[in-house]
């Protein structure tokens, strides 16, 4: 009978003297990575730190592009015009949801009758995706009014949102139609088998299902679009651009736009956390399932 | 026995050290400054090419931003001498000693010429208005034009025919973004309604075309040329009163630029003998606007 070199504690929940010494060499591995990867970091950012504040130029940029005074002064303009941003982005976000979707229904619906339906989704989608977003906004920012149409608002505000909707709206409809083209077509199936109508099966087994996979890529467009919002300002008013621009214009320093950039940052990272969150918790766990 | 990571090591430290090669600072060795040499009676001695550091030995670069407008330039050609900008340009360069062909034009937008970091110019002529607070990122000539600010309108506008700036609070006004006339309209006419800014003020003119705005804020030549060559029926309202210290629109320069007090000396010449009264009247239109009240 021989003995066992370590006598396992089987049974009293104590790990073995075998595996506390596994777990010590583990947390040493571990905690010497860690020291690594921070002394390699701290390097890089250090002589990249080092190098532009040596550089001769850096009193001159940091006094042009970082005063605090400056950048305290300017904040509540550059609010001011941050609030048309979020404005137009929250108006625009929900009529391009709306209209992308339809747009991508109209090009999946299957059947011959259908075919003007997915021949005007189509081509929309083609010429509004080509169009630069900026020509949209002149032309009918600058000639949509010029029209003179009674009953037509002349408002800029009206006019740029609406440029935003057509431009974004086609982005968003070739999403919406991966998503639903990514269903399983036996999802199809099983439904129209268990009795569902077409208009059915899209409302309570596809789209759901296309939906909640294009979350990340739909999120993507909303960050784009919240930036976005600001060509706008071409027509004659101020987002946080332009509130920029103008309180630089005042004694040509550049913070401004520095506040302007650190406020965008600040809206959409919390955005995309959120959205994140929100997905997981309706169940969507990227193409791999729960593994 | 640990996997040397034999690749990854040698790799960050070249780029470590790559980086630092390429950060060796260029001491700028500050350029003896051309400045005129003492004797009062002509502050201009001293300045000429030889002297001079401009940026290519020998001829003198000038930046403005392009399109450029009448009636500081005509025909989007700062080059050919015509328009109140371009023929000061040379009448500078002339009181420096450089002939009409050392003379070089470089399309400088506004931005670019504002920004700190290398120039690509001399100077810069761009109808820039001198500001204490500006002054701080850039160096300034002395003014070559007296400006006044004027709003402009369409015939039949809800402000046409306004006699005072309290008659104009409550319009829909337009101007350039980053100028002294957008300054004006929020605070010296301070309209209830948010002033419209725009890139250019062809923009403007569009907008006011559309009827989108009722009047715009410009420089009173800008008003004279939109109201005369932009508009179909363009009338001028009035020039805004004029407040404290006279504005002026002054050549920019590089901050600390060797070249600042030979510039101001050949600005102030010209004021002096009468060649900006001279070309005021050739290039900018000096009929009579009405006062504002």
């Amino acid at each position: 009978m021989t003995v066992p070199a370590a006598p396992s504690t089987e049974g009293d929940g104590q790990p073995s003297a075998l595996e506390l010494e596994r777990r010590r060499y583990r947390r040493g591995r571990a905690v010497r990575s860690a020291g690594i990867s921070a002394a390699s970091t701290l390097l890089l950012v250090g002589v990249v730190v080092a190098l532009v504040v040596t550089s001769p130029g850096w009193p001159r940029v940091r006094a042009t592009f970082l005063d605090w005074d400056k950048a305290v002064e300017s904040f509540p303009a550059v609010v001011d015009g941050l609030w048309l941003n979020i404005r137009v982005m929250l108006a625009c976000g929900v009529v391009i949801a709306v209209l992308g979707l339809t747009l991508a229904v109209m090009r999946t619906v299957r059947g011959p009758v259908a075919f003007p339906l997915r021949l005007f989704a189509t081509a929309y989608v083609d010429l509004f995706r080509g169009l630069p977003l900026l020509l949209v906004i002149f032309v009918l920012g600058f000639g949509a009014p010029a029209l003179r149409l009674s009953g037509l608002p002349s408002s800029a505000l009206f006019w740029g949102a609406c440029a935003l909707v057509l431009s974004y709206s086609a982005y968003v409809a070739e999403v919406f139609r991966a998503g639903i083209e990514s269903v399983h077509p036996s999802q199809r199936a099983a439904a129209r088998s268990l009795g569902l109508s077409y208009g059915q099966t899209m409302r309570h087994v596809v789209l759901p299902q296309a939906v909640r996979r294009v979350v990340p890529p739909l999120m993507n467009d909303l960050v784009s679009l919240q930036k976005d919002s600001g060509l706008i300002a071409v027509l004659g008013v101020i987002d946080a651009i332009r509130a920029a621009q103008i309180e630089t214009a005042l004694d040509f320093n550049f913070t401004p736009y520095v506040v302007a950039g650190a406020l965008f940052v600040c809206l959409t990272i919390p955005m995309a956390r959120l959205t994140d969150h929100v997905a997981r918790k309706q169940g969507f766990h990227g193409a791999g399932g729960m593994l | 026995m640990t996997r040397r990571p034999r690749f990854v090591v040698p790799v960050l430290a070249a780029a470590a050290l790559a980086l630092a090669g390429c950060g060796a600072p260029v001491d700028e060795q500050p350029a003896a400054s051309a400045t005129p040499s003492g004797t009062s009676s002509d502050p201009l001695a001293g300045c000429t090419p030889d002297a001079l550091k401009t940026l290519t030995a020998g001829t003198l670069t000038v930046g403005t931003d392009k399109p450029a407008y009448g009636p500081w330039f005509v025909d989007d050609d700062p080059a050919n001498g015509k328009g109140y900008e371009s023929a000061v340009a040379y009448a500078i360069a002339d009181k420096l000693g450089y002939a009409r062909d050392e003379v070089t034009w470089a399309v400088v937008p506004f931005n670019t010429a504002i920004a700190p970091g290398p120039k690509t110019f001399d100077l810069d002529l761009n109808q820039v208005s001198i500001s204490e607070d500006r002054r701080k990122a850039v160096d300034f000539s002395s003014g070559y034009y007296d400006v006044r600010q004027t709003v402009i309108t369409y015939k039949g506008s809800p402000i046409d025919g306004k006699t005072s700036v309290a008659n104009l609070k409550g319009a829909k006004l337009g101007a350039q973004v980053g100028t002294t006339s957008y300054t004006a309209a929020t605070q010296q006419i301070a309209p209830t309604e948010q002033v419209a800014v725009f890139d250019t003020n062809d923009l403007a003119v569009q907008a006011l075309k559309n009827q989108q705005i009722d009047g715009i804020v410009v420089d009173l030549p800008t008003g004279f040329y939109m109201t005369a060559a932009q508009l179909d029926d363009g009338v001028i309202v009035g020039q805004l009163p004029a407040q404290g210290t006279p504005e002026q629109f002054g050549a920019v320069l590089d901050q600390g630029s060797p070249l600042t007090p030979c510039v101001t000396a050949a600005v102030d010449a010209l004021r002096e003998d009468g060649t900006l009264e001279k070309l005021v009247g050739e290039w900018l239109s000096t009929q009579g606007a009405p006062e504002l009240s």
